[in-house]
C-alpha cells in the first residue's frame, strides 16, 4: 500500500510538471488553434538559461525567475518574428515552422552547452522541517508551486483586463479586433505566457531527468496526452489531463509488465485512443463546424 | 488547385536524358559518391511516400520514420535471422508497411490535419524505445541493432556499390512511375479531391475513408522500401537511427524538393544526402556557425516563407513563366 501511495503522490508530482506543459500547449492552441510542436524545446532552452544563470553564482530563486521572465520576452518575440509571417499560411507550412523551431533549439542548446548529462539542483530545500515516506522534499515542492503558477494564471484570465482582452481574441477575433483590441499583440503575449509556464515546467522536472538537450521529448508528449486527455479547449482540464496522465504513467510503469521500458508507446497508445474514441477529451466542447 | 506533374514533349526528353546521366554516372565517380547516390535514392522513394500523403492527399505526417523503420527491420530481421536474399525482402518489407501504415491510417481517418500530425509524431517519438525493448531483442537486436552484409554484384565486373546503385536506380524509377499512374488516375483524382475539399469529394460518391486509409498505407509502403534499401546500403540497423530527426529529415527533403511533385523527391534525396555534409564542414572549419541542424532549422522556415513549393514548383513556375512569355511574344 504504501508503494502504491508514493507511486500516486510521485505521480502527482510529475503529472503537475505535464499539467504545465499542457496548459502551455493549450494556451497557444486556443488562440491560434494549433499545437506547438517546438514547446518542449522552448523550455529546455529556457532551463539551460536558468542553468547558465545559476553557474554565474545567482541564487536558485532568482535564476527561476529571470529565466521565466527571459522566456516570456523569448515567446513574444519568436511570435511576433518567426510565427506571425505564416499566420494565414495553411497548417502545413505553420507545422512546419514549429518543427523549424523545434530543430533550431535542440541543435543551438547542443552547440552551447553541449550533449552531456548535467545535474540541475532543486529550487526547494532538502530539509522541510518535517520528513515523510511518502514523498521526497523536491516532489512535494513542485506540486505546490505548479498550484501556485496555476492559481496566478487563473486569476491572471479571470480579474484582469489584459486577460479578459486575451480570451477575447482567442474566442473571437474579430469582434475583439471591432472594440478595441489588438489581436495580434494578444496572441504574442500569449507565446510569452506559454513559453514561461513551459520554462517553470522545464526548470521542475531538470531534477528529475538530469539537464540534456533530449529532456523535453517524453515530458511533451506527456504534456500533449494530458492536453487531449483533458480536452484541448479546456485550460482546466488539460491541467487535470496532466496530472491524470503523470499518476497513469506512474501505475503502468510499476503494475504492466515491460511498461517501464515503454513509457512513450504508453503515451502514444493514450494519444491515439483518446483522439479515436474521445477526441473532445474529457471536459472539452464537442466543436461542429459549419460547413 | 495543384495538379500532378503534366507531360510535355520537354520534360519527357530532360527525363530521358536524367535517366542516361543516372546511368553513367557510377562510372564516373568513386564507390563512395555511388554509394551517397544510392542513399539519397533511397530517401528520394520515402519522400515520394511522404508527398503522395501529404502533398496530394493532404494529410500530415511527421513520423513517417516509423515507417522507414518497419521497412528496415523487417529487412534486416529477414536477412540476419533467416538468411534471406536481399531482393526477395523488399516485398516483405513492403508489404509489412503497406499494413502498418493502413492500419495507422484507420483511427488516422478520425484525426483532422492537427492531430494526425500530432498522432504521427507521437509514433516517430515512441519508435525507438520500441525497437530497444527487451521482449523484442532476440529480434531486433536491442540497443545493439543488427549488422546485414551488402548484396553481392548482380552482374559481374560491377562493384557492389555500383550493383546497389542501379537497382535504387530502377526501384526508384519504377515507383515514380506507379505515383505517377496512380495520381493520373480516376483514383488519383479523387485523392486530390479529398485534399481540396473533403466534403464536396465524398458528396461525390468518393469513399473517403477507403482512399484515406489506402493512401496511408501506400505512402507507408513508399517509406518501408526505402527504408529496406537503406539497410542494403548502410548494412546495419539501429533504434537510434529512426529517431523523431528523420522524421524531420523527411519533412525538410519532402519541402526542399517541393511537397506537391514527382520529380522533386530527387532534389530532396540529394539535398539529405549533400548537405548535411557540407553543412558540417562549414561549421567545423567556422566555429561561430552554428551546427548543421540549426542551419536546416533555419533552411526549414526559409524554404516555408519563400519558396513553399520547393526546387520542382519554382522549375515548373520558371518554366510556366518563359512559356507565356514566348506565346505572348509569337
Amino acid at each position: 500500500m504504501d508503494l502504491f501511495l508514493q507511486l500516486t503522490l510521485a505521480g502527482l508530482a510529475i503529472g503537475s510538471i505535464y499539467s504545465c506543459v499542457a496548459l502551455a500547449v493549450v494556451m497557444i492552441y486556443q488562440a491560434t488553434d494549433h499545437f506547438n510542436f517546438a514547446q518542449g524545446e522552448m523550455a529546455m532552452f529556457s532551463t539551460y538559461v536558468a542553468w547558465t544563470l545559476i553557474g554565474l553564482g545567482a541564487p536558485v530563486w532568482l535564476a527561476f525567475l529571470l529565466a521565466v521572465g527571459i522566456s516570456f520576452l523569448a515567446g513574444v518575440i519568436i511570435e511576433r518574428v518567426i510565427v506571425k509571417p505564416v499566420e494565414n499560411a495553411p497548417v502545413l507550412n505553420q507545422i512546419i515552422v514549429f518543427i523549424g523551431l523545434l530543430v533550431i533549439f535542440n541543435a543551438v542548446a547542443g552547440w552551447i552547452w553541449e550533449f552531456t548529462i548535467k545535474p540541475f539542483p532543486s529550487l526547494f530545500p532538502e530539509d522541510l522541517g518535517f520528513k515523510s515516506e511518502l514523498i521526497g522534499p523536491h516532489h512535494l515542492g513542485v506540486i505546490a508551486l505548479t498550484l501556485g503558477v496555476l492559481a496566478l494564471v487563473f486569476a491572471f484570465f479571470r480579474f484582469t483586463r489584459v486577460g479578459l482582452a486575451m480570451r477575447a481574441a482567442a474566442a473571437n477575433p474579430d469582434s475583439a479586433r471591432l472594440v478595441g483590441v489588438s489581436v495580434g499583440w494578444m496572441l504574442a503575449l500569449g507565446w510569452g505566457l506559454a513559453a514561461s509556464i513551459g520554462a517553470v515546467g522545464g526548470i521542475l522536472v531538470a531534477p528529475i531527468v538530469f539537464l540534456e538537450p533530449n529532456m523535453m521529448a517524453g515530458v511533451l508528449l506527456y504534456g500533449f496526452a494530458g492536453a487531449l486527455l483533458g480536452g484541448v479547449s479546456s485550460p482546466g482540464g488539460a491541467v487535470l489531463g496532466g496530472l491524470v496522465v503523470g499518476v497513469l504513467e506512474n501505475w503502468v510503469g510499476q503494475y504492466v509488465p515491460g511498461g517501464s521500458e515503454l513509457k512513450l508507446t504508453f503515451a502514444l497508445i493514450l494519444i491515439v485512443g483518446v483522439l479515436v474514441f474521445k477526441p473532445a477529451g474529457l471536459f472539452g466542447r464537442v466543436v461542429v463546424r459549419r460547413v | 488547385m495543384m495538379r500532378p506533374n503534366p507531360v510535355t514533349p520537354r520534360l519527357l526528353i530532360g527525363f530521358g536524358a536524367a535517366i542516361v546521366f543516372a546511368a553513367i554516372l557510377p562510372h564516373l565517380v568513386s564507390d563512395f559518391t555511388s554509394f551517397q547516390f544510392t542513399l539519397a535514392m533511397s530517401y528520394g522513394i520515402a519522400l515520394l511516400g511522404l508527398n503522395i500523403l501529404t502533398g496530394y492527399n493532404g494529410q500530415f505526417s511527421i513520423g513517417h520514420s516509423a515507417f522507414y523503420a518497419v521497412g528496415a527491420y523487417t529487412a534486416a530481421i529477414l536477412l540476419y535471422h533467416f538468411e534471406w536474399n536481399h531482393y526477395a525482402t523488399l516485398p516483405v518489407a513492403a508489404l509489412v508497411a503497406f499494413v502498418v501504415g493502413f492500419l495507422f491510417g484507420l483511427p488516422a481517418l478520425r484525426l483532422e490535419g492537427l492531430y494526425l500530425a500530432l498522432a504521427t509524431f507521437a509514433f516517430a517519438v515512441a519508435t525507438p524505445q520500441l525497437l530497444k525493448f527487451d521482449a523484442f531483442e532476440h529480434w531486433t537486436g536491442g540497443v545493439q541493432g543488427l549488422f546485414v552484409p551488402k548484396p553481392e554484384p548482380l552482374i559481374g565486373g560491377l562493384s557492389a556499390d555500383q550493383s546497389l546503385y542501379y537497382v535504387a536506380l530502377a526501384i526508384m524509377v519504377l515507383l515514380m512511375g506507379v505515383a505517377w499512374c496512380l495520381l493520373h488516375s480516376r483514383s488519383g483524382r479523387a485523392i486530390m479531391a479529398i485534399r481540396d475539399n473533403p466534403i464536396a469529394a465524398s458528396t461525390m460518391g468518393i469513399n473517403t475513408a477507403l482512399y484515406k486509409t489506402t493512401v496511408f498505407g501506400i505512402s507507408a509502403m513508399y517509406t518501408g522500401i526505402a527504408g529496406a534499401l537503406s539497410v542494403f546500403v548502410t548494412e546495419f540497423v539501429a533504434p537510434d537511427a529512426f529517431n523523431f530527426f528523420l522524421a524531420v529529415n523527411l519533412l525538410i527533403g519532402s519541402v526542399v524538393g517541393g511537397i506537391v511533385s514527382i520529380p522533386g523527391v530527387i532534389f530532396g534525396g540529394l539535398f539529405l544526402v549533400f548537405v548535411p555534409n557540407f553543412a558540417q564542414d562549414i561549421s567545423r572549419a567556422y566555429p561561430f556557425v552554428p551546427p548543421p541542424w540549426a542551419i536546416f532549422g533555419i533552411l526549414l522556415i526559409l524554404a516555408i516563407y519563400f519558396v513553399p513549393f520547393g526546387v520542382w514548383g519554382a522549375v515548373e513556375r520558371v518554366s510556366a513563366r518563359w512559356k507565356r512569355k514566348s506565346a505572348a511574344g509569337r
